[in-house]
């Protein structure tokens, strides 16, 4: 028998007893050590690990488990956790030991899960590709030439390689969803607030958002469904009421032939307009035909200021930026030079020294754009574009139930392929940063494969809280299609 | 040619919460470095601030006290620099829209008489750490302790025009943080603090360029530091020198100030909204209570003492220094029930020369309001004459121990710790034997002993002299050993030579 790869499955067999919690973690244990050119892990909590499958299979005995006792999962390294290394991708925080749980760190630990490890990302979550990392890049499971997205790509690449069910990522413009198209695996950036944000290492204050990567919607509901929950240390974070979304999923009635029957699909223009690689192009083309059969109504919608939320975005997560990274000084904690002449000297080598090339473009220009004489031409200007963006979404959900279209115009790229052209990088974020600048809740689902066998996943975002609606209507297309249970030819991954 | 000078006051009153602005840990004064920072003071990645309401609580309680707008949406922003005790790199203030929009501080100036200074605002934000310089040969310290210590920022218009009137306008504002709770004004460590904005001008032309002259911790500091710098803006500019906008620095020790830094190396703070924080909001609601929790203001209590308590205005002034000094007296008039007056007379003199003396504040005086009462009641019910009174208020004080207080201040009310009032001044009055004599015959044998021994004397107040009959009734008293009721010594005086009373 093989061992079950999912969430679902995973709860359903530890609560039948089909397998133990040591059984699954060692597993990916064994996985990890097994696909480590991957390169999706930076710090492995072997020991630790095991130790919380042993707790998971005592309190499954003593009937006292949590929801997903015993999943191992892992978890981005942008979220703090107890006692164990958390290095933001960056020789900033190479050694960082955090002494506290990110408030998602700690409710997946109290629903049961087992931490295997924290994955690897772009530098302080500042990329599309995860080859700004520390730690060297990470590669797609698909094919090991290719980047798995970013910046969440370690996590993606976890799930992909079937080393863990689940796992979490951060989603500031993209970091999830277009991670998750890259690698064919189903990922969620919920609505802005919905998690907390205490323990997530600050990027984009205001864009930042904790989310999850799994095989399928089902699982993403497992994940949120703990993860979700109001956090009085985080002031941005909601008062709304705890929901059970793989319940909901469950439980919600539908036409066995016709199970989005009454669901309307909204397509922007702007999002099929051009610039969409003809091969993504089809394999978004195929889905909402599928969608179409499954009985949702497709209509054609207008997002005519969405064009402006790339600039709006680059000139408002790198101003947040800009001062969120001002606290790593090499005064408390972190990477101190080792020479230094004076205290403007220790500032200027350390940080230097220990942030990368995109880290410190998107501090200059969040600098620059946050100077006095250009605040209201750049900041103030992008954030009445944020407004006008989310007046846009607003006036389309008044019509349609959710917004499809592809999550990035291409593919998964090889690794190198972009690496001396930021932009281009940047314009890659086009169609995932309106959910970040609005704060809506938006997934990408594993939706096909181009001709050379690179996933194509397709994006839904939904108005503010309607994750049960939205996971509910990607289960009900993965129900009816297997895109989502395809898995990468993991011997070719191992070798080599 | 005169000059007219032109103050504008920035005071950081420190705000009397338990625990920081942003985050749960102490603002205790004085604990070991960097024991009362929490994840959040130090800045620890991924960490958030979270608005400590009773910050804004007593940022309402301003507004409402110099009648100023509250306004009902204000934004947190963050100001960039670099410092290593700025642990995040930013300090979270209020900057294009604060909590306190305008009201004013009237003050009495020594030269222009009463007068309002208006205030353009005043703002909630949070303090730094220190640096300690010091302590480590070669190296600076940081202590986070102060990180994050809630403070109001209030700034004044440039409506001052000597250092006289800042001191006055200092010492009111100082004066009312404290009444209406929401400063403990302790200069020494560092809760109340003051920066001057100072610029000179010929009077009716436009403003002159203004130095800031920072960190101004006592009311000493900020006269002299102001009378420094007046007199070195004039002088510069006599000399055919120009002023430059500058940050300077007071030096006591040498009593002048320094340049720091000029506006060509100020820093460019690139303030923006702080993401973490949503807009403040506050509610008529909220400000409904926080009104119905107000102290009666200075100003109002004043009238109040004149009309209710008949004392003059002087009087009254000087008793709403402070809402202790106000309850004090309150408290006293009430145990004694007699004449006010006699109440604010002995708080001005007797009370006043001895916390001056041992330098403590009204709420550690070691005689309490309803011991005071007590006392001015002996002297009404003839039991011991003033001048006893004054030795019974002496021991009274002497026998609590220095440090000791026994009073508490709780809100406005004061509390007797040990024993009761009026036993405790009875109980000196016996000791030192300081009761009056009012007995009829043994006061009439006195002065019948004191005519028959003083012939001399008492023919010359036969004769008329008053000034007699005053050596006469001090030789009586001198008898009684000070203890003859010098009213009754008086009256049977007169009575007995016949002399006109």
């Amino acid at each position: 028998m093989t061992a079950p790869d999912t969430v679902t499955a995973q709860a359903a067999a530890l609560a039948r007893g089909d397998c133990s919690s040591v059984e699954l973690t060692q597993r990916a244990l064994d996985r990890i050590a097994s696909m480590q050119s991957l390169n999706a892990f930076i710090t492995v909590d072997t020991e630790g690990a095991l130790a919380q499958a042993r707790e998971a299979d005592a309190a499954r005995v003593r009937g006292t488990a949590g929801p997903l006792a015993g999943i191992p999962i892992a978890h981005k390294d942008v979220l703090m956790t107890a006692g164990l290394r958390t290095t933001c991708g960056s020789r900033m925080l190479a050694d960082f030991v955090s002494p506290y749980d990110a408030h998602v760190v700690g409710l997946l630990k109290r629903a049961g899960t087992v931490l295997v490890g924290k994955t690897n990302m772009d530098e302080f979550a500042m990329g599309s590709s995860n080859e700004n990392s520390h730690f060297g890049p990470v590669r797609n499971p698909w094919n090991r030439s290719l980047v798995p997205g970013g910046s969440s790509g370690g996590s993606a690449a976890a799930v992909a390689a079937g080393i863990v069910a689940g796992a979490t990522g951060t989603d500031t413009g993209g970091s999830i969803r277009q991670p998750a198209s890259f690698t064919g695996i189903t990922g969620l950036k919920p609505t802005y607030g919905l998690c907390s944000r205490y323990g997530l290492v600050a990027f984009a204050s205001s864009l930042d958002t904790p989310g999850v990567f799994a095989h399928s919607a089902h699982d993403c509901a497992l994940l949120l469904t703990a993860m979700a929950g109001h956090d009085e240390r985080d002031s941005t974070s909601l008062s709304h009421a705890q929901e059970d979304y793989a319940r909901d999923i469950d439980a919600s009635p539908s036409d066995a032939h016709k199970p989005l029957a009454g669901v309307r699909i909204g397509l922007p223009r702007e999002y099929f307009a051009s610039g969409v690689e003809s091969e993504v192009a089809g394999v978004v083309d195929q889905a909402l035909g599928t969608m179409r059969s499954l009985g949702a109504t497709l209509v054609e919608i207008g997002l005519p200021t969405v064009r402006h939320s790339v600039p709006a975005y680059y000139v408002i997560a790198p101003a947040e930026a800009s001062s969120n990274l001002s606290r790593f000084d090499g005064v408390r904690y972190g990477y101190r030079a080792r020479d230094y002449r004076d205290l403007d000297d220790m500032y200027r080598r350390t940080r230097a020294e220990a942030f990368g090339e995109e880290v410190k473009r998107r501090i200059l220009v969040g600098t620059y754009v946050l100077s006095h004489g250009y605040y209201d031409a750049y900041y103030l200007k992008a954030q009445q574009v944020r407004r006008l963006i989310a007046d846009d979404f607003r006036r389309a959900f008044a019509e349609v139930d959710f917004i499809a279209g592809p999550v990035a115009p291409t593919p998964a790229f090889a690794i190198g392929d972009r690496r001396d052209d930021p932009v281009q990088m940047y314009l890659g974020d086009i169609f995932t940063i309106a959910a970040n600048l609005t704060g809506i809740p938006a997934l990408s689902l594993p939706a096909g494969f181009t001709r050379d066998g690179r996933p194509v996943g397709l994006q839904l975002q939904a108005s503010y809280l309607r994750e049960s609606a939205l996971l509910a209507a990607a289960h009900r297309f993965q129900q009816a299609t297997d895109w989502h249970a395809r898995r990468p030819d993991l011997a070719r991954v191992a070798g080599a | 040619m005169s000059w007219e000078v032109v103050i504008g006051i920035e005071t950081h009153a420190q705000l009397s919460t338990a625990s920081k602005i942003f985050s749960g840990a102490s603002t205790a004064f004085g604990a070991p470095p960097n024991t009362q920072a929490s994840a959040v003071d130090i800045a620890l990645p991924g960490t958030l601030p979270v608005l400590n309401r009773g910050a804004v609580e007593r940022a309402i309680r301003f507004g409402l006290a110099v009648g100023a707008t509250i306004n009902r949406r204000s934004v947190f922003a963050r100001k960039n620099y670099f410092y290593p005790d700025l642990p995040k790199g930013y300090q979270i203030s209020q900057y294009e829209t604060p909590v306190v929009l305008g009201g004013g501080i009237d003050i009495v100036s020594p030269t222009r008489g009463p007068i309002r200074v208006r205030l353009t605002r005043a703002h909630l934000e949070e303090d730094a750490g220190k640096s300690l310089h010091e302590d480590f040969h070669g190296m600076t310290g940081i202590d986070l302790n102060r990180a994050g210590t809630p403070l109001l920022e209030i700034v004044s218009e440039p409506d001052l025009r000597s250092a006289d009137e800042a001191v006055a306008y200092a010492k009111t504002l100082h004066g009312l943080v404290r009444w209406i709770g929401i400063c403990d004004g302790n200069m020494q460590e560092g809760s109340f603090r003051c920066d001057a904005n100072v610029s000179v001008r010929r009077p009716g032309e436009p403003l002159g360029t203004r130095c800031e002259i920072k960190n101004l911790n006592s009311f000493r500091f900020l006269e002299r530091a102001i009378a420094f710098e007046v007199r070195r803006q004039i002088d510069l500019i006599e000399d055919g020198g120009r002023v430059v906008q500058q940050t300077r620095l007071y030096d006591p020790d040498r009593d002048e100030t320094r340049a720091m830094r000029s506006k060509e190396d100020a820093h460019d703070y690139r303030y923006f909204p702080d993401p973490d924080l949503p807009p403040l909001a506050i509610d008529d609601a909220w400000i409904e209570r926080v009104e119905a929790s107000m102290p009666e203001l200075p100003e109002a209590m004043k009238a109040r003492f004149v009309t209710e308590y008949a004392i003059p205005a002087h009087d009254a002034l000087m008793l709403t220094q402070s809402r202790d000094m106000a309850a004090y007296f309150e408290e006293a008039v009430r145990a004694f029930g007699g004449e006010a007056k006699l109440v604010a007379n002995w708080m001005l003199g007797e009370l006043a020369a001895w916390l001056n003396r041992e330098d403590v504040h009204i709420g550690e005086a070691a005689v309490g309001p309803r011991q005071l009462g007590a006392l001015l009641t002996r002297i009404a019910d003839g039991t011991i004459s003033s001048k006893a009174a004054k030795q019974v208020f002496d021991e009274l004080w002497r026998e609590h121990p220095r440090g000791h207080p026994v009073l508490r201040a709780e809100g406005a009310q004061f509390s007797v710790a040990g024993e009761d009032a009026t036993p405790s001044v009875d109980r000196i009055i016996e000791r030192h034997g300081l009761r009056q004599v009012s007995d009829e015959a043994a006061i009439g044998k006195l002065v019948d002993d004191a005519i028959a021994a003083n012939a001399a004397i008492v023919a010359e107040v036969r004769a008329g002299k008053e000034k007699a009959f005053n050596a006469l009734v001090g030789k009586v008293m001198a008898a009684s050993r000070g203890k003859a009721n010098p009213a009754q010594v008086n009256a049977l005086l007169r009575a007995k030579l016949g002399a006109p009373s």
